[in-house]
């Protein structure tokens, strides 16, 4: 037994002693951790149900940062000053960058214009240089240019250096136009060039008149090219109830043209004239208006002239008989009346 | 519930539950394939094959669940969400029906036998509608609702033993019938469990019956062959023959009735004794187990004075073998009741938790009879390795009943019930009431 001894001993003196407790006390309770239960609650259950489904988990994933987004926005965008300041600092921004070196327009250069249409096109732009080159809209200014009677066409381009280069081409006026309302020049596709004060403006252009003339420019002017022979008496083209034209020479002729086709009846006329020096006697009028039958009127004293060959008295200018010696003419003309009648 | 189960295999995802005393395991199958749940094919093989594919499975220790039938339903509620939350997880879609298993419930097996004169002069489907509805039944007790009611044997005038009866020409045809009764509490406490958790039930399985499917293989249900389910609270006994289910019945005595007995025998707490029976566990003591000491020693708090203690495995051995002795008596009564020896070929196979403990085929060859095997459940596809282990039979066998079902008798057009014969139909009221 006294090996045993030995052992308790060891044993007492290793191993640490009871803890010592009042008697009839309830030992401590333990301090346990409580163990969570394992398993989801009922409501991360459903929600994890809800998750797994396709058409729920479209609209979380993608619907509500949407939806976040948009009110952040709206939130934000509500007030007053907030939307000010944003759009003044954007619009500042947007000036910065317009106003940089690169896009500066100094100067304007203008080809091909004659001094009046360069004044105006400097006046025409909208913004005074130096400008941004954002602030100019080419393709407005060219339409408001185009818009200008004298202007052809005319091409704007920024050049690098900031130079707005534009090449005009001007209308060639190629006819004088007079009408009710003043005198113009066209072009020869009958467009208005300018207005003139008088035709002393421009001594080298040919004359037409009448409304509606600007119309059938071409016309006049392919009839004024076939006038050759009598274009230094040609005064001008008349345009006549905006139907047909009338030449008009001086010493007070006239060549009435037909409707349609008047350029054969011209040359028809100036063949006439070339044949027996018509244009050179004494007639007032040419009358082509019916090609088949030209009427020719003649002046007073071609009249007499025939009425002398007849044997018929001659007549004034108002159309009174002239009794030769006795008579006067009221009788004459009453004798001549009823012998014409008769 | 046909149109529940053919709602599921529309929508192509199922989830098979197996509710046990010891663990809650729940696995998603996911149906493709050309092989859709055709109702139209009735009487037969199977209202049609379907393939499947395990996608997500999952288990967790239940808690609330006594003897197969659910004592707490708070906590037996949590371990299914538990469960069936991870298994959804990992499957990555939501289950909406969930086929479970109703393990113990004292069932009670009938077999019933009903006859018909055939009109037409051949069996159609009508005939054994028919012939099904024309079964007397018996009173089932108070409160007993019907979990299977399965045709198993057709006879045509003298010839017995058709699966298939259809277009046979004869005069008369009768059918025997099984059906499986249940407490009706346990099933509307599972019923409600599920639905509480946001499920629909789409079917309802006996554990038994699902492990023979599973464990089972095909040679010995056509010869006739015994399933023992050792389960954690119950052991499940069911009996097939010709690929039909004859009778099924439960032993109120499980593998936690062991450890039970290893914590009071041997003073250690049940976490320990589960171990102890798990690890080192066995039931044929040798030599060498008395030498071969475990420790014990409890974990360090502060009632321990410092001792450590061992266990021989004899001890644990010991303690062991007399209560699965008794599991095995309790089982081979079942089996004399239902009459086993008449049995042509009399295999059994022994699956579940309990069944692997080491020694046990030895022990099982001493009371059941010679032919005893222990049985793995059948592998299928997608199933994770630690799900194929025997303690999942009843999992593995609802997923393989969910596939190819077998008849039952709501497959059928019923005609209504005849005067003064009992019929089926008002059995199953709670049928009509759940779903």
């Amino acid at each position: 037994m006294s090996g045993l001894k030995h052992l308790t001993a060891a044993f007492s003196a290793v191993a640490p002693p009871a803890p010592a407790r009042r008697p009839g006390a309830r030992p401590p309770p333990a301090a346990r951790t409580a163990r969570r239960e394992p398993g989801p609650s009922r409501l991360a259950y459903r929600l994890n149900r809800l998750w797994l489904t396709p058409f729920y988990r479209r609209l979380f994933r993608i619907g509500l940062p949407l939806l976040l987004v948009a009110a952040i926005t709206g939130l934000w965008l509500s007030d007053e000053t907030r939307r000010a300041n944003l759009t003044g600092g954007v619009a500042a921004v947007v000036e910065n960058i317009q106003s940089r070196e690169a896009f500066m327009v100094r100067t304007m250069e203008i080809e091909g214009a004659s001094p009046a249409v360069d004044r105006a096109l400097r006046a025409m732009l909208p913004v005074t240089l130096p400008a941004s080159s954002f602030d100019i809209e080419l393709r407005d200014l060219r339409e408001a240019v185009e818009r200008l009677d004298a202007i052809e066409k005319v091409e704007f381009r920024i050049r690098p250096g900031g130079i707005l280069s534009a090449v005009v081409v001007e209308r060639e006026p190629a006819i004088l136009w007079r009408h009710a309302r003043g005198l113009d020049l066209l072009d020869a596709q009958g467009h208005r060039v300018a207005s003139v004060t008088s035709r002393d403006v421009r001594r080298d252009l040919p004359l037409i008149a009448g409304e509606g003339a600007a119309r059938h420019t071409d016309e006049a002017l392919a009839l004024i090219d076939a006038a050759g022979p009598i274009l230094p008496r040609l005064r001008g083209l008349e345009r006549v109830g905006e139907r047909r034209w009338d030449v008009v020479l001086d010493r007070g002729q006239r060549i009435m043209l037909p409707t349609a086709r008047p350029l054969p009846a011209l040359r028809q006329a100036l063949a006439m004239d070339a044949q027996d020096g018509l244009l050179s006697r004494d007639v007032t009028v040419i009358d082509l208006r019916d090609p088949a039958r030209p009427v020719l009127r003649m002046g007073l004293t071609a009249q007499n002239t025939l009425r002398r060959a007849a044997g018929l008295p001659e007549i004034d200018g108002d159309g009174n008989l002239i009794e030769p010696e006795e008579g006067g003419a009221k009788t004459a003309a009453a004798g001549n009346a009823a012998r014409r009648g008769g | 519930m046909r149109q529940a189960r053919r709602a599921a295999m529309a929508r192509g995802v199922l989830a098979v539950l197996d509710i046990g005393t010891s663990k809650v395991t729940c696995i998603v199958l996911q149906f493709d394939g050309p092989g859709q749940f055709r109702e139209s094919d009735g009487v037969g093989p199977m209202a049609g094959q379907s393939s499947f594919r395990v996608i997500g499975q999952f288990t967790t220790q239940s808690r609330g669940v006594r003897y197969g039938e659910i004592e707490t339903m708070a906590e037996t509620e949590r371990c299914v969400r538990h469960a069936v939350q991870g298994a959804q997880k990992q499957a990555g879609v939501r289950v909406d029906h969930v086929i479970a298993t109703i393990s113990g419930a004292r069932p009670a097996s009938y077999g019933l036998a009903g006859e018909i004169a055939l009109r037409s002069g051949k069996v159609t489907e009508e005939d054994v509608a028919a012939a099904l509805a024309a079964c007397e039944v018996p009173d089932f007790g108070r409160n007993r609702d019907v979990l299977h009611a399965q045709p198993v044997n057709f006879a045509v005038d003298a010839r017995s033993g058709l699966s298939d009866p259809r277009d046979i020409v004869g005069d008369r045809l009768a059918v025997d019938m099984h059906v499986l009764t249940i407490d009706g509490f346990a099933a509307s406490n599972l019923v409600q469990c599920v639905q509480r958790c946001d499920l629909e039930l789409a079917g309802v399985g006996s554990a038994a019956y699902a492990a023979g499917r599973a464990a089972l293989v095909e040679d010995e249900q056509e010869l006739g062959a015994a399933c023992v389910d050792m389960g954690g609270g119950v052991t499940g006994v069911s009996l097939f023959l010709k690929k039909h289910m004859l009778f099924a019945d439960a032993v109120r005595m499980g593998g936690d009735l062991v450890t039970r007995d290893i914590s009071a025998g041997l003073r250690v707490p049940l976490a320990t004794a589960e171990w102890l029976k798990t690890r080192h566990g066995g039931l044929e003591a040798t030599n060498r187990d008395d030498r071969e000491m475990i420790d014990v020693t409890p974990e360090r708090d502060e009632h321990w004075d410092g001792e450590r203690r061992t266990v021989s495995r004899a001890d644990l051995i010991g303690i062991m073998r007399p209560r699965v002795e008794e599991i095995l008596d309790g089982v081979r009564e079942v089996l004399e009741v239902a009459g086993f020896d008449q049995m042509p070929s009399r295999q059994v196979v022994l699956t579940g938790g309990a069944s692997q403990i080491p020694g046990l085929d030895g022990l099982a060859m001493r009371i059941l009879g010679q032919n005893v095997r222990i049985g793995r459940p059948l592998r299928i596809h997608g199933l994770a390795q630690q799900h194929t282990a025997p303690c999942h039979a009843a999992t593995v066998g609802l997923a393989l009943h969910a596939a190819n079902p077998q008849d039952e008798w709501w497959d059928f057009e019923m005609p209504v019930e005849r005067a003064g014969v009992v019929g089926l139909r008002r059995a199953y009221r709670w049928f009509r009431n759940n779903w």
